[in-house]
């Protein structure tokens, strides 16, 4: 199913989407209501965007009593860190990545 | 029942008995759980536990809540930081079922749960999942798991 990347990542090429990817890993679980509010967007542009993200994969939902929850699904970003990151790379990046934090924030202050 | 914290969804091409097979053997869990080895024997109410080396080192301990196969397995989920922390252990349910519109292909989803407000353990839980459901699917979809370096 390797295809299947091409969803992901034109669902991952719009800042929107992106943003509503950020919003789910801080908090999981919001309906579409309280998805939209917190990102200032229409129900109807989050109804889609939503749409995209889960026909990738990258969202999934669950029901929870009457109440439909959105949450972000690693697993297909995971793949492709997979595909091209191994773990003996991983932990350089991750220093690098520290690295740059640690300077950009130095450079607002 | 509170909201789940986490789902994890992959899907792979194999059977839903398959899948189970994966889930509830040790000769399975060790391949792809790297050396953890799962024994229970999936009554509800019975313990579960995941072990290294034979049975001489616990990691997970649990209580089975519901096993349904091949759809649906549930335990408590306790490893050795809720241990340490004498917290509650928290809850991971597996739902196994055939995915729609492909056919040979099996939608596996993980949700863990119910964990103790503010407990540190959310995050370390978010990074294991993907990692172990990589390594499950490759594990059955070529024979081989995912090498841990």
């Amino acid at each position: 199913m390797d295809d299947d990347l091409d969803e992901v990542f034109k669902a991952l090429s719009d800042r929107s989407r992106r943003l509503v990817l950020d919003k789910l890993r801080e908090q999981p679980g919001p309906t579409l209501g309280e998805l939209c509010t917190h990102l200032d967007m229409s129900r109807q542009a989050g109804s889609k965007h939503i749409g995209i993200l889960e026909a990738a994969g990258l969202v999934v939902t669950v029901w929870h009593g009457r109440q439909k929850l959105h949450y972000l699904n690693p697993v297909p970003i995971h793949e492709i860190r997979r595909r091209w990151i191994s773990k003996y790379e991983q932990s350089r990046l991750d220093a690098l990545a520290t690295l740059k934090t640690a300077l950009e924030e130095g450079h607002h202050e | 029942m509170s909201e789940p914290r986490f789902v994890y969804v992959t899907y792979i091409r194999t059977t839903r008995e398959r899948l189970w097979q994966a889930l509830t053997t040790p000769e399975f869990s060790r391949q792809y759980w790297w050396g953890r080895e799962v024994e229970s024997d999936f009554a509800v109410g019975s313990p579960i536990r995941y072990t290294y080396d034979g049975g001489a080192e616990l990691d997970i301990a649990g209580t089975i809540l519901a096993a349904d196969p091949p759809e649906r397995l549930s335990y408590t989920f306790a490893d050795p930081g809720y241990r340490e922390r004498d917290e509650r252990p928290s809850r991971v349910t597996f739902l196994v079922e055939e995915a729609k519109d492909f056919d040979g292909v099996v939608r596996l989803t993980v949700t863990h749960d119910d964990f103790v407000p503010g407990s540190s353990s959310p995050e370390g839980v978010s990074q294991g999942w993907p990692d172990i459901l990589a390594s499950l699917k490759t594990l059955l979809e070529t024979g081989r798991p995912l090498p841990y370096a």
